[in-house]
């Protein structure tokens, strides 16, 4: 009966969160991996397998990206930024409505299926990052990053603005069946203009101050400046990213409050 | 303890709005048996799903101290796609018991044999019902929220459902909505009816099920 006792206390409501997240997090491993072949290994394979593809493709057609970098380091910094701030998007859209029986359980809430989706893709994404890097550093396709804490420094900033996109996005198709026709496109025409196919000090004067509005460009510079930064000029504004983060994430709460407070299961 | 106050519900259906629950006031305690009767599309699904916390409510206040049960219902709490095994993994984890110590009970209560290794999408409605009871009594809430699941397997199961459900676990409180006037003549202490969205209570069961079938008549 003690733990009766501190009902309510945050301790307690903490512990239910992790529990839930955790049964989240197996079960959606379980949905979409299953337990065939290599199982939850997909989760880093299928984002290695795309950027090993791009990084091929890139590198067989001579991809000219306006600076001296191998195209492996490249390609690497990023496809692999693209995967971390797309894929929360893609798994949280439209992800209410087939869980919408777990949320019979009381404490398993919208904001609980975007936290886990979101967490999963970040493992997934951070996973593949980590092993190419190795793999290419092994072949010796890559030097190791010259600043590796504003590389884990422009990867957790992009990985909050995903999280926060993702929610955003994810609440917002609740709302509106538009969400999820729009998202696709919009997300296959961002990734040109994301920063992962091209340096910022590369791009004519005019246009680098444009290509900086977008968050992630801010993100994949300063994954770019920690791994080589002797040898580019990366461009970045943090206060900007941090602040559309911020309010990015306040958005996303706000609508997920409001959509988890509607919302019936079947 | 439950305590439901000025509870209102309101769907926005294409039509308009929907008041469903218009100022429900209950309590109960622990071991009440209360039994809710009412019409068609009276609201009484709506209210086992806000007392479980399935939904919120439009406007008043629910608080409880008591661990409450899913609404034990045909449909919700599984996912189709996994296994009965499977959910029964994912609701042990969720609320923080053994699968291990559970697993055994569910297999011999809920008699799925080897559909267990099946995905729940191909059960049929009573199937997930005793599924659903034999992991709810497994979890051991404080109260239990059943939802026209009464009549579910063969009369065993009926027989061993309401041993562990009223011998061994008497001490807890049960919300029950059926249709069904013996079931609850023989459960219940006493019943309300839910009319107009509002809870109108009787002490003894026999005097719902009467005020109940003398509203249906006009």
């Amino acid at each position: 009966m003690a733990s009766r006792a501190s009902n309510g206390s945050l301790a307690r409501a903490f512990r239910i969160q992790a529990r839930v997240l955790w049964a989240l997090i197996l079960r959606e491993i379980m949905t979409r991996y299953g337990r065939h072949n290599i199982g939850f290994l997909w989760l880093f394979v299928e984002p290695m397998l795309f950027t090993l593809g791009i990084t091929a493709l890139w590198t067989i057609a001579g991809f000219h990206h306006g600076s001296n970098l191998p195209i492996t380091a490249f390609a690497l910094t990023g496809y692999s930024t693209v995967l971390l701030w797309r894929n929360m998007p893609n798994r949280c859209v439209g992800s209410i409505i087939p869980n919408s029986a777990l949320m019979y359980h009381r404490n398993v809430r919208v904001l609980d299926i975007f936290l886990s989706r979101i967490a999963l893709e970040a493992i997934g994404a951070t996973m593949s990052f980590v092993t190419l890097g190795l793999v290419f550093n092994f072949l010796g396709m890559l030097s190791p990053p010259e600043d590796a804490l504003r590389v884990l420094q422009g990867w957790l900033l992009t990985a909050w603005f995903g999280a926060a996109f993702a929610m955003f996005l994810g609440a917002l198709a609740e709302r509106s069946e538009m969400v999820e026709k729009l998202w696709h496109p919009a997300a296959y025409l961002l990734f040109p203009l994301s920063g992962a196919a091209y340096l910022v000090d590369a791009l004519p004067k005019d246009f680098q101050n444009a290509a900086l509005w977008l968050p992630m460009v801010n993100g994949v510079e300063l994954v770019r400046e920690g791994y080589f930064g002797s040898k580019i000029v990366a461009h970045y504004d943090m206060t900007y990213l941090v602040t559309c983060n911020m309010v990015l994430s306040l958005f996303a709460l706000a609508l997920e409050r409001i959509v988890s407070r509607e919302f019936v299961p079947e | 303890m439950i305590e439901l106050r000025d509870v209102c519900k309101t769907y926005h259906a294409r039509s308009g709005p929907v008041d469903v629950l218009n100022g429900v006031n209950l309590r109960v305690d622990r071991g009440d048996k209360i039994g809710i009767v009412g019409r068609n599309g009276s609201g009484k699904s709506t209210l086992i799903r806000l007392i479980g916390g399935v939904e919120r409510p439009t406007s008043g206040k629910i608080m409880q101290s008591m661990r409450i049960s899913w609404p034990l219902a045909f449909t919700g709490a599984f996912q189709g796609g996994l296994t009965g095994v499977d959910n029964v993994r994912f609701i042990c984890r969720v609320y923080g018991k053994a699968y291990e110590e559970v697993i055994d009970f569910v297999e011999d209560f809920s008699q799925l044999g080897r559909f267990l290794k099946e995905p729940v999408k191909i059960y049929s409605s009573g199937m997930r019902a005793r599924l659903a009871f034999a992991v709810s009594l497994m979890i051991d809430f404080d109260c239990y929220l059943i939802d026209e699941v009464v009549a579910v397997g063969d009369a065993r199961f009926q027989q061993r459902s309401h041993e562990e459900l009223f011998e061994v676990r008497k001490d807890r409180a049960i919300i029950i909505v059926s249709h069904d006037p013996n079931y609850m003549r023989l459960h219940c202490d006493n019943a309300a009816v839910l009319e107009d969205g509002r809870l109108r209570f009787f002490d003894e069961v026999e005097q719902a099920f009467e005020y109940h079938s003398h509203q249906m008549m006009n």
